[in-house]
């Protein structure tokens, strides 16, 4: 297998050219400790049953926020229930995505002005959908683009190749961005191709494909940042594959021993994007441990006060659920509704 | 300019399409329905008139097409998706129902799908396998898709561009019987036919028969032979299941006291037994006789040789008529 693209070795040192600066890098550094926050401060929430199921992405923090990153604000995202930092990144609310896990369809609302879906919650269908924004964007003149992400399971449902052959075909501005954190619930990647890696699969659709560290924050932003480049200029798609680890369970409902040992789960521990990050700042004096510490305290105040604000909504009444269903409520749903709420 | 035209439904659907492509917002895109101007000749034209940017034609996927006009829609435009057949829609079902229809309610509004799949459907042309299903009730099942299937060259032209102009996604069945066969006067504006208003397309006394699609002129040539016999038919087009307009199913069925519901559907789980299950509790006390429906049969649809044994037809119809009005 070719060696994945990368600029910090696991020891924190540069290996590559950076593609940012110091000061966007710390950016980049403190949106992964957010996420980091967040991660698990809704883990333990589910512990404490105050979340319905939930699905940790630590470990993919690089990943995520590497290639959203690259993104402009109005771009689309279409991501999947494991992309909470990303699409916090391209503008999502702490609040609404806590409050879509606490199982409240308030939770799929992107504020205005905001390109993001709701996250996809079935596997492989929503990378068409990145297809179709990127080409209505052409279709109406802009030069936005749009980013998906998915995991290494997605790649083999039928949809993935719809999505890349017609991006492909029609070169619209779409990058694909593929988190293979090694599994797909228990299925490790070795059982879901026999290709060496996912991105040799862009072959086969006529766009590049790229293999990349996913756990180092520099080199997912330098490929990124090319990618969506080539995508705003009018050059067509481009397939990631950011290599990464997922450090939990696939949800909070499944337990990961049953099918991956613990030392490998070590040997990740070892290569986590976060630290990799820090020692490349601290080695440049743009680290401090105080720093760190107000970082992830002003987070957990942030978190805390989204968890308050999505717990304090109230829930739906009865015939909020019809609401949302056409734009224009039918004659048989508000008869429902009315029946719904006891009013016939 | 003002004067209607007779033209048949694939006429007036292109011309109808036509009159949407005139809005930049509009794309149509499917599997040839570019150079060839589709499969039954629908888009006709349409591509060298607008272009292939916005008469697309695509690649043989089905999922993909639907999956891409799906984010189309949701990025502003209005795509309009053809399918070649319904029995190629299935590998779309799932972008349909876990995506198209639920975008609106899984975002609270903030994201919308105003798309038109259209589905030319049903038998009766002798068509290979695959070719000839009638499914309308898979897709009414689906909470948040409205369902739609004109039985005339107007109402197949005004129900177009409502459908174009509808903030929600629409399946618009075409029935593939009725694309040369049904032949009348439309309009040559944009007249809108609104999405969820059912039509008494024969008035009378007797019987009230409901009916949709390619069964409705079926219906009507069998009011016309049991006309002979005395009896007084009045033939309800409900032209949408979703939203269906049950208040005109039950102004008719309780001034005429008995209903016949006919589909080309299979009968079990069918469309009918919706409408059948409204008009019972709406209209039970105002019924002289049990309702009665006249349904494709529990089997595939069987192929060219022995189609005319599966589509229910004016003889079928007119006994069940019959048997009602005597009971």
């Amino acid at each position: 297998m070719a060696d994945p693209i990368r600029i910090l070795d696991t020891e924190g040192r540069l290996v590559g050219d950076p593609p940012v600066d110091l000061e966007e890098t710390r950016r980049m550094y403190a949106a992964m400790v957010a996420a980091r926050v967040y991660d698990r401060k809704c883990s333990a929430m589910q512990r404490q049953g105050r979340l319905a199921t939930y699905a940790p992405f630590e470990g993919q923090e690089a990943a995520q926020i590497g290639a959203t990153a690259a993104l402009r604000p109005d771009d689309w995202l279409v991501a999947t229930y494991r992309d909470a930092a990303a699409m916090w990144m391209q503008g999502y609310t702490w609040r609404n995505l806590i409050l879509g896990r606490t199982g409240d369809e308030r939770g799929g609302q992107a504020p205005e002005d905001v390109n993001v879906m709701p996250p996809s919650i079935t596997v492989g269908a929503h990378m068409i959908h990145a297809v179709g924004t990127a080409w209505a964007e052409v279709i109406k003149g802009t030069d936005r683009i749009a980013m998906t992400m998915f995991g290494d399971g997605a790649t083999s449902e039928g949809d993935f190749h719809e999505a890349m052959n017609f991006a492909g075909v029609f070169q619209t501005p779409t990058v694909f961005l593929c988190q293979n954190n090694g599994y797909a619930i228990s299925m490790a990647r070795h059982s879901q191709t026999a290709a060496e890696t996912i991105a040799d699969k862009a072959l086969g659709y006529g766009m590049p494909g790229v293999l990349v560290d996913g756990n180092d924050v520099l080199a997912v932003r330098a490929v990124a940042d090319t990618a969506v480049t080539q995508a705003r200029a009018g050059e067509g798609p481009t397939l990631i594959e950011a290599l990464t680890y997922r450090m939990g369970p696939h949800t909070t409902t499944d337990d990961p021993t049953r099918y991956r040992q613990d030392d490998e789960v070590e040997e990740w521990r070892k290569k986590d994007p976060l630290d990799r990050a820090r020692r490349y700042l601290e080695d440049n004096g743009a680290w401090t441990p105080e720093w760190q510490a107000d970082l992830e305290e002003e987070e957990a105040d942030r978190v805390e006060r989204a968890v308050l604000e999505a717990e304090a909504l109230e829930a739906f009444a009865p015939g909020q659920i019809f609401e949302a269903m056409f734009a224009d409520m039918t004659p048989g749903l508000q008869q429902q509704r009315d029946e719904a709420e006891g009013a016939t | 300019m003002t004067t209607t035209s007779t033209i048949n439904m694939a006429q007036a659907l292109n011309a109808a399409l036509a009159r949407a492509l005139e809005d930049d917002s509009v794309v149509l895109l499917g599997e040839d329905v570019g150079a060839t101007g589709g499969v039954f000749r629908v888009t006709d034209g349409l591509q060298a008139r607008f272009g292939p940017e916005r008469v697309i034609d695509t690649p043989v996927a089905e999922s993909g097409i639907v999956g891409a006009a799906f984010g189309m829609a949701v990025a502003g435009l209005r795509p309009i998706a053809e399918i070649q057949f319904m029995g190629f829609s299935y590998p779309a079902y799932d972008q349909i129902i876990s995506h198209v229809a639920r975008i609106r309610n899984r975002s609270r509004h903030r994201f919308t799908a105003p798309l038109v799949i259209r589905i030319p459907y049903g038998a009766g042309i002798g068509a290979a396998e695959h070719h000839s299903e009638s499914a309308e009730a898979i897709y009414a099942h689906i909470p948040g898709l409205k369902v739609v299937v004109p039985s005339t060259a107007a109402d197949a032209k005004g129900m177009m561009l409502a459908a174009v102009d509808d903030p929600d996604p629409v399946i618009f069945l075409e029935p593939i019987r009725l694309y040369r066969a049904a032949r009348d006067e439309v309009p040559p504006g944009d007249d809108r036919v609104p999405l969820g208003k059912a039509t008494v397309v024969a008035g009378g006394d007797d019987v009230t028969v409901v009916a949709w699609g390619a069964m409705v002129p079926e219906v009507l040539e069998a009011a016309a032979d049991v006309a002979a016999l005395g009896i007084s038919v009045e033939v309800v087009d409900i032209r949408a299941l979703v939203p269906l307009d049950v208040e005109t199913i039950l102004a008719s069925v309780r001034r005429t006291g008995r209903a016949v519901v006919v589909h080309e559907a299979p009968r079990t789980a069918g469309f009918g037994a919706e409408i059948v299950a409204e008009i019972q509790r709406h209209a039970l006390y105002d019924l002289l006789a049990p309702i009665v429906r006249v349904c494709g049969w529990d089997t595939v649809v069987p192929l060219r040789r022995a189609e005319m044994h599966y589509v229910p037809h004016r003889g079928r119809i007119a006994g069940a008529i019959r048997s009602v009005v005597e009971a």
